[in-house]
């Protein structure tokens, strides 16, 4: 039951983007259009997990038996730097026009600070290493969810007669303000 | 000795992940065409997109690919333009340089009005609220909508009351066509100088009534130029400039209200064109 609480809290109730607020930057860069925007999403779930689960082990195994504590964000950002470049070949590999499609966002989420909020939420709620995993997996897909929800939206809008002032980041920006508003009904959901 | 741990664990740490990408790209590794870094290398690396692309890779990549021509990029010119042909022995083809033209010769002066517009400084707002204040529906309005829309200062109203372009400075974006609430800007060739400087449609003896140097659609300049000029809903369109003999240019100038005209001196320019093309 914990670990379907933490689940449902990751993806509806703290989500990263429209709760924490962090992320925002593929969220407005990537949310042209659905399916690229999805293809991030599933990029930032997979470095989301496995940013938990290795960030746990040298979390647990390494950093707290030698009180070693104070390194954290260092040895995640190393953790996030290795993943992403793995995930960056790999997609290159296998899927170029994807590689094409996500260009420059995905070695940015190296420096994304979703990744690297998670690994430290991890840590400091005290998780075990299976609510962890459900954690990351949760966080990825509440990020894909909010990240895919605004690509829709914003297909929409291309079409809607915006004004000339709002049009481009400007109307993208009041859109995930009533996005965050919106999730912000969740709240009540878990005690 | 304390400050042994944390370094040797985030030596350690370091050292297992940078092992693991090594193996990693060397699994992964993609063969990418080499022109393509050689091209990146010859282009300026300003990541402009002025060629239309995201950034100069991906412009060297359009190259490699033959999906775009090598002289777009204008941070390097021509110079780069030739750079890039000489690697990949291909020729390069300069482009034509065009500029914007205005088409009515509608002044304040030879133009009917309707009566004074005292609205907003637009165009825009000036066709939407009374049709414009020209009695001609093709004539240019005046307001200096297309002069606020151009980002190079290449145009200014004139005494006259006419838009000006300034043929050094603009390069043909055609911000100025699609400011245009009448759609009298066209993007020509620079070396197109027979110009028939007017979009009037109207039938002839309505459109002498409302501006003086209206195109009447007499035929004048047609019959004597059939290879380049037609006759087309009372207007005389110049529908192929590089087909304009030398000998029928001064019969233009026979236009009884100087609508079609050749601009400056430049019959001979239009001659030397018209042999190498």
């Amino acid at each position: 039951m914990e670990l379907v609480a933490i689940f449902i809290s990751a993806i509806l109730i703290n989500n990263f983007v429209l709760h924490y607020f962090l992320g925002i930057c593929p969220f407005l860069g990537v949310s042209k259009r659905i399916d690229s925007a999805f293809s991030m999403g599933l990029a930032v779930t997979f470095v989301m997990t496995i940013t938990a689960i290795v960030s746990w082990i040298i979390n647990h195994w390494v950093l707290i038996p030698y009180n070693l504590d104070y390194l954290q964000i260092v040895s995640f950002i190393l953790v996030i730097a290795s993943l992403v470049q793995l995930v960056e070949m790999f997609i290159r590999k296998t899927s170029p026009p994807l590689y094409q499609a996500l260009g420059i966002y995905l070695p940015l989420i190296t420096t994304n600070c979703a990744i690297l909020g998670l690994a430290l939420l991890a840590a400091l709620k005290n998780y075990s290493f299976i609510e962890t995993i459900i954690f990351g997996l949760g966080s990825g897909i509440g990020f894909t969810l909010a990240i895919v929800l605004m690509a829709g939206i914003r297909e929409q809008l291309d079409m809607a007669d915006v004004p000339e002032v709002l049009k481009g980041p400007g109307i993208a920006l009041i859109t995930a303000g009533i996005m965050a508003l919106g999730f912000l009904g969740f709240t009540g959901m878990l005690k | 000795m304390e400050i042994l741990i944390p370094l040797i664990t985030m030596g350690v740490l370091g050292l297992l992940f940078s092992v693991g990408l090594v193996i990693a790209y060397k699994k992964l590794r993609v063969e990418e065409n080499p022109l393509i870094s050689k091209l990146e290398e010859i282009l300026p690396g300003v990541n402009c997109g002025a060629c239309g692309y995201s950034g100069c890779r991906a412009y060297a990549q359009g190259i490699v690919d033959g999906k775009t021509e090598p002289n777009l990029c204008s941070v390097g010119g021509n110079e780069t333009a030739q750079k890039i042909a000489d690697l990949l022995g291909i020729e390069v083809t300069q482009t034509v340089k065009k500029v914007a033209r205005v088409l009515c010769q509608g002044t304040i002066a030879l133009a009917k009005f309707k009566g004074e517009y005292r609205g907003i400084n637009s165009c825009f707002s000036a066709q939407i609220v009374c049709g414009g204040n020209k009695l001609c529906e093709y004539g240019c309005l005046g307001f200096g909508d297309c002069v606020r829309a151009c980002p190079f200062d290449a145009m200014y109203i004139g005494d006259d009351g006419l838009p000006v372009v300034i043929e050094e400075n603009c390069v043909a974006c055609g911000k100025c066509v699609e400011a245009c609430p009448r759609k009298i800007i066209e993007i020509l060739p620079v070396f197109q100088k027979v110009i028939v400087f007017c979009r009037n449609k109207d039938k002839g003896s309505l459109a002498r009534k409302l501006c003086e140097r209206a195109c009447i659609g007499c035929g004048i300049c047609s019959r004597a130029c059939p290879d380049g000029i037609k006759l087309e809903d009372n207007l005389a369109i110049v529908y192929n400039p590089l087909n304009l003999p030398q000998e029928c240019l001064p019969k233009l100038e026979k236009c009884p209200t100087k609508a079609i005209r050749v601009i400056g001196d430049e019959r001979e320019r239009i001659s030397t064109q018209q042999r190498a093309g």
